[in-house]
């Protein structure tokens, strides 16, 4: 699962908060039916890998992947061998093996956060937590531990809950996706519930390339600047906001009913191609993905369609939809 | 020297810069270092060397030079170690907590390095003797602190202090909090954080305070002086008895007891920049 | 919950009592000291030790001593700074630990290497005697003894600052069409006055408080080669306490008014000093 929101959102908090790093003001934090809300951070048993990895400088790879059994009273802990054992176990996991007697300062960024996650899966967490873990990494090697790290999770089958502000990552790699909006849940679903059913206002704009239009709802129509347009359901009338992406606005066949947008720039995103449009001089300017061999230049005036319409009729702040405090949210 | 005269040679042992004054500064610098610092001590060696190896030895080896070496040498070694035990202490403290007076302590800790080493040792002699403020204190216990060698540990102690407390406080300070709560994560008792974890890593810095202030008291005189007693076998530093050389114009003998001296303050030396070549190559850093 | 990440009170309030105990009974009660054995007979006995002639030559002969080494280590500590700290050249690192080899000096060797060299058995003592020159026992030597000693002071405030700073300011002067030295003086000094100041401090209280190195080379001809150090141990070995711990106390003010003047700088500017010092 994924905490996704913009920075100083209150994912790194929550996370915090499970790990019992910091406590809460109110509410429980519930790990399956047990209340984990008075327990030390010790006896929580919870992975966590942080952002800087915390390596344990003066300790060697395999020290300090130890240092979990190590630290556990004597009846708990299990023989040096059996220690020596599993280490040797998360170190094969972790791909690292043969670097056990290295010291983190020797490790380049990403063998440090492999050991980073070894060391906490070696007390067998209950919830692995991951605080921004490929923040501090170039984007080659982000992108192969992304996929690394999802075969180690499918293998290991633990829970995990990582942070992260890059949505790219978020939809990629998590089953569950929570957004984040300043230290509330937005929206907790699948990456398609997000993208394609989102909650709230917030989680429309923040997810996807999409352009806020202010417009008018009324009926089955809504009014974007000058033009009129039709929309599938029925509408709250009112200042409403419609979110449109690139893959959202179309270029309308001949004949039908369309919008006529004035382009006035293009450019490469990626693979594709896509056209800068002006709907009205008032309004900001939106995006549209241009279709293999179609020539567009700027100053051409395109006949474009809402393909899916998402709207947000403007509620007061407090009553928007979705709300759930993190303090009361319950961990796993 | 002028850069011109330097210029011939200068491109090929330093890397091009568009800055000036090069030759000129460094021209300077080593020229003063060389007179003031470098040709002495060098005439300081020389004339121990006319001595020979072996009649540096007979002059250190002689049993006042050798009681007073010793004297210098262990107590010394143990106001280092009191000082690594509460420097540490005063450095947790003063990062790690909140209470009344703690800036104004912290700008204490500096004292010994501003105060003149004489007025430390009359003061510090004033307090510890049998009707000082504290060597008072002592007298129903039969303990005597000024004029034997308790005198010098306090005063060495005094003089060492703030090293290992400014060496291990920047240490702490930049010390990341997200190593102790992932110590916590995985289990560690708070017992265990700090001496797994916290302690070791202050380690490279504590070794590195200690062996400053090891050098620094072996070569201490001013404050040492005056609460020693300075009786021959019991409580006479070296540093003392090359006073006493020279004042009975020994020239060679002083010179071979400040030899040893620097012998040893050069492997302090020696000790302090190898730990921390070790520490940087290992830890990442010093 | 607390306590995995931070001790317990009872734990905290010892550690405190351990740290601030320890201080108290090894700075703070001997610095009170002084003050008080000054004043135990009252001020007027006080003030009386400042009216003897060989306290105020003294004094003066302090004074002197520090306005002649403190600005010559003034210039090396910033020329010092400015090759190493500006340029790459091979030699660099044993220049630096050339420069920090005072600190590991016993003053008394200090003292000695200079009487080897001018002293009336010394190397240069015969051509001392014909030139009609005294440094040893006499003022001269006092000024070299005190230089040796305070040598690293500035350049070690300066070199790891202006290491830290690089070049890059100093170049886009130069492209500007400032020559070096006004280069210097406007954009390499104004960077680094505040470590410069505190460097001067530093130097110049261990100057007027040097006592082993000087020692070794004075003679101790009161009125003439004594520095207010000297004359304390005089003065303390007459028995003359309350005069000893007079100028002993005017030493120490000297101390706290360094020390006060430090704190404010690292409170105010503690981005213009040096982060880690070492003394």
């Amino acid at each position: 699962m994924a905490l996704l929101g913009p920075s100083g959102s209150g994912k790194t908090t929550f996370l915090r908060l499970i790990a019992g790093l910091e406590a809460p003001t109110a509410g429980r934090i519930l790990f399956g039916d047990e209340d984990a809300t008075k327990l030390a951070v010790r006896d929580r048993r919870v992975g966590f890998v942080f952002q800087s990895y915390a390596l344990f400088r003066h300790l060697t790879v395999a020290e300090n992947i130890a240092y979990g059994l190590r630290v556990r009273p004597r009846r708990t802990r299990p023989a040096d061998k059996e220690i020596r054992r599993r280490v040797a176990d998360l170190l094969e996991l972790v791909q690292l093996s043969g670097l056990d007697k290295r010291h983190p300062a020797q490790l380049s960024g990403g063998q440090r956060q492999r050991v980073a996650l070894a060391r906490a899966l070696a007390v067998e967490p209950r919830v692995l937590l991951l605080d921004e873990p490929f923040g501090a990494l170039d984007a080659k090697v982000r992108r192969d531990l992304r996929r690394w790290l999802r075969e180690v999770h499918d293998r290991t089958g633990h829970t995990t809950l990582f942070v992260t502000h890059d949505q790219e990552e978020a939809l990629e790699l998590a089953d569950r996706v929570a957004i984040f909006n300043r230290g509330t849940i937005e929206q907790v679903g699948t990456p398609d519930d997000v993208l394609d059913r989102p909650a709230t206002a917030f989680v429309a704009g923040f997810v996807g390339e999409a352009v806020r239009l202010p417009v008018d709802a009324a009926g089955s129509w809504i009014r974007i600047g000058p033009h009129q347009v039709a929309t599938p359901e029925e509408n709250v009338g009112g200042p409403a906001e419609l979110f449109v992406r690139p893959r959202d606005l179309v270029i309308a066949r001949p004949g039908v009913d369309a919008i006529p947008a004035r382009v006035i720039g293009v450019r490469r995103s990626g693979t594709s191609r896509r056209a800068e449009l002006s709907l009205a001089a008032d309004l900001p300017t939106v995006e549209i993905e241009l279709p293999e061999g179609r020539s567009v230049r700027r100053g051409d005036v395109l006949p474009i369609v809402l393909a899916t319409v998402r709207l947000f009729t403007r509620l007061p702040p407090h009553a928007s939809r979705g709300e759930v405090s993190a303090k009361r949210t319950e961990g796993s | 020297m002028s850069d011109a005269a330097l210029s011939g040679w200068l491109p090929r042992v330093r890397k091009p810069s568009a800055l000036p004054g090069f030759g000129l500064t460094l021209g300077f610098a080593v020229s003063y270092l060389s007179l003031i610092v470098l040709i002495p001590l060098a005439v300081l060696v020389a004339r121990a060397g006319t001595l020979g190896l072996d009649g540096i030895w007979r002059v250190a080896t002689t049993p006042r030079v050798l009681a007073a070496l010793e004297v210098s040498f262990f107590i010394s070694a143990a106001a280092a170690l009191v000082n690594a035990v509460f420097g540490v202490i005063v450095a947790w403290v003063l990062v790690r907590y909140e209470f009344p007076g703690k800036r104004l302590l912290d700008a204490a800790v500096d004292l010994p390095f501003a105060l003149p080493t004489a007025v430390a040792g009359i003061a510090l002699a004033a307090l510890y003797a049998e009707n000082g403020w504290i060597g008072g204190l002592f007298v129903p216990f039969g303990i005597k602190i000024a004029f034997t060698p308790l005198g010098i540990l306090v005063a060495l102690i005094f003089i060492g202090l703030p090293f290992v407390v400014r060496t291990v406080q920047p240490v702490l300070q930049d010390f990341d909090r997200e190593v102790e709560e992932a110590s916590a994560t995985l289990g560690a008792t708070r017992r265990q954080t700090v001496f797994r974890v916290v302690l070791p890593s202050l380690t490279p810095a504590l070794l590195t305070g200690v062996a400053l202030a090891f050098a620094r008291a072996v070569g201490e005189y001013g404050s040492v002086i005056f609460i020693a007693g300075n009786m021959p076998f019991v409580s006479e530093i070296a540093p003392l008895l090359i006073v006493t050389k020279l004042e009975e114009f020994d020239y060679a003998g002083a010179a071979a007891i400040a030899t040893v001296m620097l012998a040893i303050s050069f492997l302090a030396l020696l000790a302090i920049n190898g730990l921390q070549a070790f520490s940087r190559r290992r830890f990442g850093h010093a | 919950m607390r306590s995995a990440l931070s001790e317990g009170r009872a734990v905290r309030w010892t550690l405190i009592a351990l740290g601030v105990g320890f201080l108290a009974l090894f700075l703070v009660i001997p610095l009170l000291a002084v003050f008080s054995e000054a004043l135990r007979r009252g001020m007027e006995p006080f003030l009386a030790a400042f009216d003897e002639p060989d306290t105020q030559s003294a004094i003066g002969l302090t004074l002197l001593v520090a306005a002649i080494a403190v600005p010559l280590n003034l210039v090396f500590g910033v020329a010092a700074a400015w090759a190493v700290a500006k340029f790459e050249f091979r030699g660099k690192s044993i220049l630096v630990s050339l420069i920090d080899l005072p600190f590991s000096v016993s003053p008394v060797v200090a003292g000695l290497v200079y009487v080897l060299l001018f002293g009336a058995k010394g190397l240069l003592g015969p051509l001392m005697d014909d030139w009609q020159f005294k440094i040893i026992f006499a003022v001269p030597g006092i000024v070299l003894a005190t230089i040796f000693v305070t040598f690293p002071f500035i350049a070690r405030e300066l070199i790891p600052l202006m290491q830290e700073q690089g070049t890059a300011e100093e170049e886009a002067a130069l492209t500007l069409g400032a020559s070096g030295w006004r280069t210097f003086l406007t954009v390499t000094l104004p960077n680094v006055r505040w470590a410069l100041l505190y460097g001067v401090l530093l130097c110049n209280a261990r100057a007027m408080g040097e006592f082993g190195a000087v020692s070794v080379v004075s003679g101790h001809i009161r009125g003439l080669t004594n520095t207010m150090p000297l004359h304390v141990e005089i003065l303390y070995n007459e028995y003359n306490f309350v005069a000893a711990f007079a100028v002993a106390s005017l030493l120490a003010g000297l101390a706290l008014v360094t020390l006060g003047a430090k704190s404010v700088l690292e409170w105010r500017y503690g981005d213009g000093l040096a982060r880690i010092h070492r003394h």
